[in-house]
């Protein structure tokens, strides 16, 4: 393979501390060198002048769909989706038919990653067999098998006595148990958050409280256990405070948020717009400003897409019966920037981290542009405005409640493993 | 036409309405909604005549289609259409819980491609009329969805109490019974707030929707409050389903605390209206004595809801004034 120089770009790779101009070098499928300015010296080169030049992202919770809903997405075309959003990372959720209980289908989704190439799949293994809240599965096997953490995302651990015992058996891999914190007996038949906007729509509602709950109770299970634990998307004030008061406390509590919890409120229902029906829900802007600044001070520590496409005939249901879920990783960094990054809330800096390096150290992959690591890397054009169509997404869920919506922030072109992947 | 002796202050002509469709009360305004009541109080002497029918919507088709069983609705929208010369089809579907999109979608497109020029739509699922409204051509009539709005049942309330009272504005109007799930409850709270009365809902903690209060109304659990000083008291029927699920104790219990009886009535000012959805759970929620009273207007609602419905499915589709000769 031939070296692939990128000139002229600004460089941000938060794990280094870089931040303005510098040039890099790709050889042999992996950083070569990052220097202020690197001779030609035949290699190809690209000029990035005006762009940025940050690591590929890295996103802790995707759904696939792959091995058994096709119909929604596949391992190809979710990582075609993934690349177009800049991520060249993505971990698997395990809510598959059958659900990556078992080494099998780890190996299975692996597998056709690799026939696929575009980017890295790390699959999640699932907590409970079948996942469905009883019986853990074999930890060690799936670690084995490639998982880099375990969830049983779609539905919480909701017995305590079983959670508590999955945090202490994986304190023997030192991976992260994922919850997905939604107290079933509290949500039970809601649609959307429980507040003024299911009040007027006649909708029954999902109290914060369903994931406060089990956020609290899953915080004394790990001061309880000295276990580790991390929270996916999480949607509500109560939460944020929770994970704050547990850090102070030195516990070894992480979590994550979605891009369209930081972007809206209940109100993107509308009149029963079932592009905004997802899990948890969208709450309050009282919410949506404690999530945004959870991830300012470093309550939150990343950024997530909890990408979960769906058929189009599916989401085109009455509100009810629709299923929950956003088709996120082509608006991701569109929605954040005009979100954190236009208003003045963050720096570039700031927000490449929570994509990148930031969940990267909670996988332990992945996130930076060092010397001698994969070439995963993404030229953004941050001035480029957009306008979200579905009907144009590569991701089979070409449904968005971001729809019709002016974003700023567009992936170029994308590197994976210093091969360019289409974008 | 119209009555004379029936007080109505507006004096708005019909050729002001410009939707389409009736898929609630929240969106519109007052004027329009004094459109419709003005609209009905002219059709509701077509009722009282040997031949119960003018031309208006002759040829145009209307369809019933009631995914949650319904006799006296869908018999309601049904007489109006005759009465207005409409052919009127029938259709109980049922939607599967899994597909009840994919079905209620295609149905709409199988009859659309029919040439109808109405649907009637009743749902248990909130926001189908409205899924329905934004993919046809076609009128589209909320007959009820999920919990949300229940427009014909809260504009056929309205009409009755002007009937009875000459007005709306100022009047106290409490609404007692399980608002959390109730459409009539919303729609009735928009129409009446609108038109300038003071709402209160009553019910017990677990069957008041959270923040009812900002939607402009008092929100009480004592009987006795609501009751004090009402002029209108609307009982919502309250179904054995909420037992089930835990939100009253028992049906027993809420009617020791929420059932409207006779002595309860006593509370309530002279001349207050006694009114009901329906169908009334005797006993429960309405003692008979109460229901069958000389308070009541229970089957003044029923009548009017005819009168409605007509000036609804008038409106709504379009029709330039014909003349009421038979």
């Amino acid at each position: 393979m031939s070296k692939l120089l990128i000139k002229n770009g600004h460089l941000i790779d938060p794990v280094n501390q870089r931040d303005g101009a510098f040039d890099v070098l790709i050889e042999r499928g992996k950083i070569a060198a990052v220097e202020s300015t690197i001779p030609i010296n035949g290699a190809k080169t690209i000029d990035a002048a005006g762009r940025f030049v940050v690591p590929g992202f890295v996103d802790l919770h995707t759904h696939l769909r792959q091995p058994g809903r096709e119909d929604k997405e596949t391992i190809e075309t979710g990582l075609q989706a993934a690349v177009r959003g800049g991520f060249t990372t993505v971990c698997a959720m395990p809510n598959t038919e059958p659900p990556v209980d078992h080494r099998g289908v780890a190996e299975f989704i692996q597998q056709e990653t690799r026939r696929v190439g575009l980017a890295t799949v790390y699959p999640i293994g699932a907590i409970t067999k079948g996942r469905l809240g009883r019986e853990l599965t074999d930890f060690g096997e799936l670690f084995d098998a490639g998982c880099v953490a375990l969830s049983d995302d779609g539905s919480a651990v909701a017995d305590s006595f079983l959670m508590r015992r999955a945090l202490e058996y994986a304190k023997i891999f030192n991976r992260p148990i994922i919850q997905h914190a939604e107290d079933p007996q509290l949500a039970a038949g809601g649609v959307m958050h429980e507040g003024l906007v299911s009040t007027t729509l006649g909708l029954r509602g999902i109290p914060a409280e369903a994931e406060s709950v089990i956020v609290a109770r899953d915080i004394a299970l790990v001061e309880l256990t000295g276990g580790r634990i991390h929270f996916a998307h999480l949607s509500c004030a109560q939460s944020v405070d929770l994970v704050r008061q547990a850090k102070r406390r030195g516990l070894q509590v992480t979590c994550e948020v979605t891009p369209h919890h930081l972007a809206l409120t209940d109100e993107a229902v509308g009149l029963f717009n079932a592009d905004a029906k997802v899990n948890p829900p969208l709450r309050t802007e009282q919410d949506r400003l404690a999530l945004i600044e959870g991830l300012r001070d470093g309550t939150i520590d990343g950024i997530a897409t909890d990408h979960a496409p769906h058929a189009e005939w599916e989401k085109a249901a009455d509100f009810d019966s629709a299923p929950f879920g956003i088709s996120g990783l082509e608006t991701a960094l569109g929605v954040c920037v005009e979100t954190l990054i236009v208003p003045g809330l963050f720096t570039w800096r700031q927000l490449i981290e929570k994509l990148s390096a930031a969940p990267a150290r909670i996988i332990g992959h992945g996130g930076t542009l060092s010397v001698g690591a994969d070439a995963d890397l993404v030229l953004v054009n941050p001035k480029a405005r957009w306008t979200v169509e579905p009907g144009r997404f590569v991701s089979k869920g070409r449904q968005s409640p971001f729809t019709g919506w002016t974003l700023t922030g567009t992936v170029e072109r994308v590197w994976h493993r210093g091969h360019e992947v289409a974008a | 036409m119209g009555n004379g002796a029936t007080v109505t202050k507006e004096g708005v002509s019909t050729a002001s309405w410009t939707r389409k469709d009736l898929l609630g009360l929240r969106e519109l305004s007052a004027e329009e909604i004094r459109i419709i009541l003005q609209t009905a109080e002219s059709f509701r002497e077509i009722s009282l005549r040997p031949i119960k029918k003018v031309p208006a919507l002759r040829g145009k088709t209307v369809v019933n289609l009631f995914f949650e069983p319904s006799t006296r609705t869908r018999t309601s929208f049904e007489l109006a259409a005759k009465r207005l010369s409409a052919d009127i089809v029938n259709i109980a579907a049922q939607g599967s819980s899994l597909s009840k999109g994919e079905t209620v979608l295609d149905t709409v497109r199988n009859l659309e491609a029919l040439k109808v020029d109405s649907f009637v739509i009743r749902h248990a699922s909130a926001g189908v009329p409205h899924l329905i409204a934004r993919r046809t051509n076609a009128s589209v009539i909320n007959a009820g969805d999920g919990a949300h709005e229940h427009p014909t049942q809260a504009l056929l309330d309205l009409f009755t109490i002007r009937e009875k009272l000459g007005r709306i504005e100022g009047l106290s109007v409490s609404i007692i019974g399980d608002i959390a799930h109730s459409r009539v409850a919303r729609s009735n709270l928009w129409g009446l707030t609108k038109l300038g009365a003071r709402v209160t809902v009553c019910g017990p903690p677990t069957l008041l929707p959270p923040r009812i209060e900002q939607l402009g109304v008092r929100a009480t659990h004592a009987i006795e409050e609501a009751i004090r000083g009402a002029d209108v008291l609307m009982l919502l029927r309250i179904q054995h389903e909420r037992q089930e699920a835990q939100l009253v104790p028992s049906l027993r219990e809420y009617r020791l605390r929420y059932g409207l009886d006779r002595e309860r009535l006593q509370q309530a000012k002279a001349g207050v209206l006694i009114m009901h959805p329906g169908p009334v759970n005797r006993g429960v929620e309405l003692d008979s004595s109460v229901a069958d009273g000389p308070y009541s207007v229970i089957l003044d609602q029923v009548t009017n809801g005819l009168a409605v419905r007509m000036a609804v499915l008038y409106l709504v589709s379009g029709a330039p004034k014909v003349d009421d000769e038979p």
